[in-house]
């Protein structure tokens, strides 16, 4: 067995609704190392936010249910753990940062508060410690005259300045993972270049491993070592980033690729994927993709595509992945 | 060069800071529009970018006469739109429409996709008699691409880009000549951005349409605009065609927001040079003096505190910029 720092290996993942059950992550398996930045990209609903919420063990269960797979932190499998040693590893290993800072922050409790609580809570330590701590961590992610800052409210701080505070609160224990889900999607690119460039120094100083997951592909391209491509809860596509942007070997990827504008140039008419996301409900049989896919072919239709290694860490869940890397 | 279809002169729009529940009085005013000037020629695209809060949407709002503006004129046409009444009004109205950027909360969802794209018509009849109005429905439902059949259903039985698309039919119902798109594709996943932009260029050539594009992607911004103007803090910045505004831009605003957007390809990672702007956006509510983009900019001089640069051509390239030390910097690679 293998021994990186994370793995995600064959998860399976079911919501259990009254409209039925929705099959949500259908063996996903991803992995990830002390330093580097794994991005997981794909359309809204392909699976990214639940399978990080797995990995948290913040998942919502019931309605939602694991029914196989592992999750592994340093060789240990984080679903049959028990639940007390489970918790002493969230936010002391593996910390999670998400979109809207906002609605994540207590509106009632100033800044100061919230990060020297999250100190007090899981470290036990006294409470003028902490507070001398949370101006170092505020410090750490650059809010400019943090000790008078201590006394503010989340709402008397910008959005990107909000950001920095989570990015402070979830790395208070020095995590070893930080899972971003879409941290700057509510931000401006301005202020996004800035948190971008803090994780950055961040990853590095602190040898964290960073999952960043996006749908954006100019962010990808700026900061991931390897990208993991969802699509209808599984990995249709993995690699590191220069081989994927310059040669995609799964449709879904290339699809993306070619339907963004460019910054750079004025560009023609834009290639469209099209159809619609599948509805998990009734996912389409054979390979998910095959209703929106403009190369399928009657069998993809009838098998699963399974993952197909392609060499130097490169998989690849299309059948015919070999003819389009190759081809 | 014939007239412009729309002309923005000088316009304004600051929000009264009341305090006090029973006395109301005014302690200030929030400056989201302040002094913004531009024209739209027939069948062109003018994309709009700034950060949040820079006065984008109020900007729409006043185009829209949804707001009324605190000064400044709009003229469609050559006629000045606030202050009508009556008929005028109403063929104003009916000749510049809006797509929203919301596609799951700009429809309500009681009504039925029929009854959404059709309701226009209840406002302004002379536009489809009665009895001709399903008809109308269907080919609009036809021309942005969605089932004809499907105008008994309700918008929740409808994908997010699917949405956005009833929101342009229902803006095409009454044959506009002008269309505020603000943010329209910001809420959509990339594959389903993709084709609501070609919907909307190919409705643009088919129709002769007029666009004012709102977008803080600047990629998308470029991709379908024929001119581009940049907002900071209720102001307009700098305003040139496309390739004025994406490859030989002069105002440092516009260069610090062209250096920050993400490129899609790893391999221009090391050559990219960000510049980097330090702190936040002031508020609008209390602007910085003389240039307001001063408190951020890496070449404010003394002048820049005393005197507002005008919006005007300045000799680093051909287009209007308001920096008082505008200079060309290729930032786009
Ligand atoms: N608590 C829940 N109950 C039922 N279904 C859920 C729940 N949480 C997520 N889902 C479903 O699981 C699927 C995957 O959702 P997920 O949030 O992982 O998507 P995502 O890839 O993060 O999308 P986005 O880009 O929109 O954040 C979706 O179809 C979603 O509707
Ligand atoms: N009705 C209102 N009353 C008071 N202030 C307002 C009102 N509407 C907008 N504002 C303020 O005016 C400024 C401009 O807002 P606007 O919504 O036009 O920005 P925007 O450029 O569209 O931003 P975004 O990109 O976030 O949509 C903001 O500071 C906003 O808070
Ligand atoms: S397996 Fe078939 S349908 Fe699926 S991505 Fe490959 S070619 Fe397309
Ligand atoms: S006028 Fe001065 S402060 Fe404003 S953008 Fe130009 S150099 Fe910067
Ligand atoms: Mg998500
Ligand atoms: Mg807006």
């Amino acid at each position: 067995m293998s021994n990186h720092l994370l793995e995600v290996d064959n998860l399976h993942i079911e919501f259990r609704t009254r409209d039925g059950v929705a099959k949500v992550i259908n063996g996903v398996s991803y992995h990830l190392d002390p330093g580097e930045t794994l991005a997981v990209l794909g359309e809204s609903g392909s699976g990214k936010s639940v399978t990080a919420q797995a990995i948290m063990g913040i998942l919502d269960m019931p309605p939602g249910v694991i029914t196989n797979g592992e999750i592994r932190y340093e060789g240990r499998n984080l679903l049959t753990m028990p639940e007390e040693e489970r918790r002493r590893l969230r936010g002391k290993e593996i910390a999670m940062i998400f979109q809207d800072a906002l609605s994540a922050l207590n509106p009632v409790y100033s800044v100061g508060f919230q990060i020297s609580e999250t100190l007090r809570r899981n470290e036990g330590v006294a409470k003028d410690v902490a507070m001398k701590r949370a101006v170092e961590l505020m410090d750490l992610v650059k809010i400019p005259a943090a000790k008078d800052r201590l006394k503010n409210y989340p709402h008397e701080f910008s959005g990107g300045m909000r950001q920095r505070v989570m990015i402070a609160m979830s790395l208070a224990q020095n995590p070893k993972v930080l899972i971003a889900d879409e941290p700057t999607t509510a931000l401006d690119v301005t202020v996004q270049a800035q948190i971008m460039d803090l994780l950055a120094e961040l990853r590095r100083e602190l040898d964290m491993g960073l999952i960043l997951i996006t749908h954006d592909l100019g962010v990808v391209a700026d900061v991931a070592d390897r990208i993991a491509v969802m699509y209808a809860g599984r990995i249709v596509e993995h690699a590191d980033v220069h081989s994927i942007y310059a040669k995609p070997a799964h449709p879904y990827t290339q699809g993306l690729l070619d339907s963004i504008p460019r910054l750079d140039s004025k560009g023609h008419e834009l290639s469209t994927i099209k159809g619609l996301p599948p509805n998990l409900l009734r996912p389409p049989s054979g390979c998910a993709f095959h209703p929106r896919c403009p190369m399928a072919q009657q069998v993809c239709q009838e098998k699963v595509p399974p993952s197909l290694n392609l060499g130097g860490g490169r998989t690849s869940a299309c059948l015919f992945a070999e003819e389009i890397l190759h081809g | 060069m014939a007239e412009p279809i729309l002309q923005v002169s000088n316009l304004v729009k600051h929000f009264p800071i009341t305090r006090g529940i029973l006395f109301q009085s005014q302690v200030g005013s929030v400056k989201a529009v302040d002094g913004v000037s531009f024209e739209l020629n027939k069948g062109e695209t003018l994309g709009i970018v700034g950060e949040s809060g820079c006065g984008k949407s109020t900007l729409a709002k006043l185009i829209m006469q949804l707001e009324r503006p605190t000064s400044g004129s709009v003229t469609f046409k050559g006629q000045q739109i606030f202050g009508q009444s009556g008929g005028e009004l109403r063929r104003t109205r009916r000749n510049i429409q809006m797509v929203m950027q919301d596609p799951y909360t700009s429809l309500n969802p009681r009504m039925t996709v029929g009854d959404i794209i059709g309701e226009p018509y209840e406002i302004h009849p002379e536009v489809a008699p009665k009895g001709d109005r399903q008809r109308r429905v269907q080919e609009l439902l036809e021309l942005v691409g969605l089932n004809p059949e499907h105008i008994n259903r309700y918008p929740h039985q409808f994908s997010g880009g699917q949405r956005q698309r009833i929101g342009i039919a229902r803006a095409l119902a009454l044959r506009p000549e002008v269309i505020v798109c603000d943010e329209p594709v910001s809420a959509l996943d990339v594959s389903i951005q993709a084709q609501v932009i070609n919907l909307l260029g190919r409705l643009q050539k088919e129709m002769g349409l007029s666009y004012v594009f709102i977008a803080h992607d600047l990629s998308v911004v470029r991709h379908i605009s024929d001119r581009v103007g940049v907002m900071y803090l209720g102001k307009m910045v700098e305003i040139g065609t496309e390739q004025e505004i994406y490859e030989r831009p002069t105002h440092p605003y516009t260069q610090a927001l062209l250096s920050a957007v993400p490129v899609a390809d790893p391999t221009a990672r090391a050559n990219r040079e960000i510049i980097r702007l330090e702190g936040d956006v002031p508020s609008p509510a209390n602007p910085p003096s003389g240039c307001r983009f001063r408190t951020r900019c890496w070449k404010a001089q003394d002048i820049c505190a005393t005197e507002e640069p005008a919006l005007i051509d300045r000799s680093a390239d051909a287009h209007p910029s308001a920096c008082h030390f505008a200079e060309l910097r290729h930032v786009v690679a």
